[in-house]
């Protein structure tokens, strides 16, 4: 269920040609009515069903904030586990393409806040599939955010079968260096630093959260007392962004393994702008990353 | 009908007394409309409602005592503690809650409609709202769809003229709310909410028309309600006089003048059923009173479906 999902193929096509296979009854167009996707969504899954939604961005979820967060999260605690919601609600995340200050945002960070809810941030067609399967899976609601500018992307997937639990992160690169704990596009922006790293000698490690909710502490830790240097790297404002949540567990839980205070780099605290230039540079790059590193690590 | 009106005048009292917190939302003077409307529906049929839900969850089979228990936040209440006065649910009974957030379940409502839809078994979804829900965007998003899609949900507006403290006449640009719902395309009907026989028959209609798959039904039903929004309101907004008024509608009064009248009970009869709820109540309260609270370690369970 969602809006342009079926006739039109998809906003970004991604459920292009589904209406062809499965039928009206099941890839169903809706009015633009956020809060009744995500809200009937909830109550099919009361009802028996097991639901998958889209919000055409996250930038939308707004306007249905109420039932993602008071609702979906929230009906099988209040209910002592009478009723259930298995509802996967996939939606569209991030900035970088113009679209100006409502159209850019990428809020999984504050739906990582909710207990209740689950949330994946995939970087790879290999990552999203495998993630993906999970959340069919689960019976609990899950935000699945994909990013805009990531469904250019090609990737390798195997023939056979193969799913992702959520709560695991996955090393894009081994290092002993320093570690870059990333997630989403940002994994890329992260690669990329560890590409010129290198250039200087230095090995990086790339941590890819794959979910915000859980999210993999042990990875991360574990990296961090290897290489006693980390930068965790988030699209989303840096005041209240998730790296704050990452950045405090690393310091409470690895503080003595920690050659310096933990980098933090975001977007910065401003509505995405529509100019080109001002949009990028208020959106996290390897450049940043590397003066991160430099400031607070000396390298 | 009684047993909503002892049950409520109760736990008022409790509330008094400090065993049960948080908010009290009392059904007192609208009785007919829950105890009506779901006499009307069958077992299998989904019900949901709003944060003034005691009446609903007790005329849809609700344990006296699971609901005080509730109340009281023991872990014998129906759902263990966890949800409180305006969390009832019991899927047993298909009673799927009892929401605090105004008009937040009617989109749970779209979608119970929908699934009943798609898995094509017959059953409706009967969800009760306040005039004040019609506030909402929401609300409109759901008729739209509901009358859109053909979905089989009856829509009970419970009309009490009253926001928390605002008068429909301030809220609403139309306050004939049935029919706002007939400019969606939405079969529409008013009823006296004080009318307990009257309401049962228009619901009787209401389910009807859904279960022979016409689509959603909107019944307005008119009414009152005898005390504040909650316990803690002070109930500046209207006069004492309107609501003596009111008072003389008393819909268990009404019903209870018709029985005598039509020699369908005796009042010996109706002191006999006004003791045994009065029991009913007395005992729940006792229960509650013994039960224990849930424990800390209950306080994670049920955040999250464990995976299979």
């Amino acid at each position: 269920m969602g809006e342009d999902i079926g006739a039109y193929g998809g906003a970004y096509a991604v459920t292009r040609g589904f209406l062809d296979e499965f039928g009206p009854e099941r890839i169903m167009d809706t009015p633009i009515s956020e809060s009744v996707i995500v809200g009937a969504g909830v109550g099919s899954a009361l009802a028996g069903l097991r639901p998958i939604v889209e919000l055409m961005t996250i930038n939308f979820s707004l306007v249905a904030i109420d039932q993602i967060v008071n609702h979906a999260a929230k009906l099988r605690y209040m209910s002592d586990g009478q009723f259930s919601v298995p509802l996967v609600i996939r939606t569209v995340t991030g900035g970088g393409g113009q679209l100006a200050a409502t159209h850019s945002q990428s809020f999984e960070n504050w739906y990582a806040s909710v207990p209740g809810l689950k949330v994946a941030v995939p970087a790879t067609p290999y990552d999203a599939l495998g993630l993906f399967r999970a959340a069919m899976k689960d019976d609990n609601p899950i935000l699945f955010a994909e990013h805009s500018l990531l469904y250019g992307m090609r990737g390798e997937v195997p023939d056979e079968w193969y799913e992702i639990p959520f709560g695991q992160a996955d090393i894009k690169r081994k290092g002993n260096d320093v570690t870059i704990v990333a997630y989403s596009r940002m994994t890329h922006v992260a690669l990329q630093a560890a590409a010129m790293l290198e250039e200087k000698g230095r090995q990086a490690e790339v941590i890819d959260l794959r979910t915000l909710r859980p999210w993999d502490k042990e990875t991360v830790l574990e990296s961090v007392r290897k290489t006693n240097r980390v930068v965790v790297v988030e699209e989303t404002w840096k005041t209240g962004g998730f790296s704050g949540e990452i950045a405090s567990t690393i310091q409470e839980e690895a503080f003595d393994d920690l050659d310096g205070p933990v980098a933090r780099v975001g977007g910065l605290d401003v509505p995405a702008p529509y100019n080109g230039t001002l949009e990028a540079a208020a959106i996290p790059n390897s450049e940043r990353i590397i003066k991160a590193l430099s400031d607070n690590y000396g390298i | 009908m009684a047993l909503l009106r002892v049950f409520e005048e109760r736990a008022a009292e409790q509330y008094m007394l400090g065993k049960i917190r948080g908010f009290l939302h009392l059904y007192i003077g609208q009785e007919a409309v829950a105890v009506g409307a779901i006499h009307a529906l069958g077992r299998d049929d989904y019900v949901t409602t709003h944060y003034r839900d005691h009446g609903h969850a007790l005329a849809r089979g609700l344990s006296v005592n699971a609901v005080m228990a509730e109340l009281f936040g023991k872990a014998t209440g129906c759902s263990k503690g966890m949800g409180g006065s305006m969390h009832l649910f019991d899927a047993s009974l298909n009673f799927a809650g009892g929401y605090a957030i105004v008009a937040g379940h009617l989109p749970l409502s779209t979608g119970m409609g929908f699934a009943f839809n798609y898995l094509n078994d017959n059953r409706l979804v009967a969800t009760f709202f306040g005039d004040g829900a019609l506030n909402e965007g929401e609300a409109h998003e759901v008729l739209n769809m509901s009358a859109l899609w053909n979905l089989p949900v009856v829509f009970i507006c419970e009309n009490n003229l009253y926001g928390m403290g605002i008068p429909l006449s301030q809220s609403m640009s139309n306050t004939q709310l049935h029919k706002m719902a007939e400019s969606y395309g939405i079969a529409s009907a008013q009823v006296d909410g004080m009318d307990v026989l009257a309401v049962r028959e228009a619901a009787e209609t209401a389910v009807q028309h859904v279960r022979s798959g016409n689509g959603p039904y909107f019944l307005e039903a008119r009414t009152y309600r005898f005390r504040g929004h909650s316990m803690a309101d002070p109930v500046l907004y209207r006069s004492k006089d309107e609501e003596a008024e009111y008072r003389k509608l008393d819909p268990i009064a009404q019903y209870g003048e018709w029985l005598l009248s039509s020699k369908m009970a005796t009042q010996k009869k109706l002191d006999a059923i006004s003791a045994e709820v009065e029991k009913q109540v007395e005992e729940s309260i006792a229960f509650a009173e013994e039960s224990p609270f849930p424990s800390p370690e209950d306080l994670y369970r049920n955040v999250y479906a464990q995976l299979p």
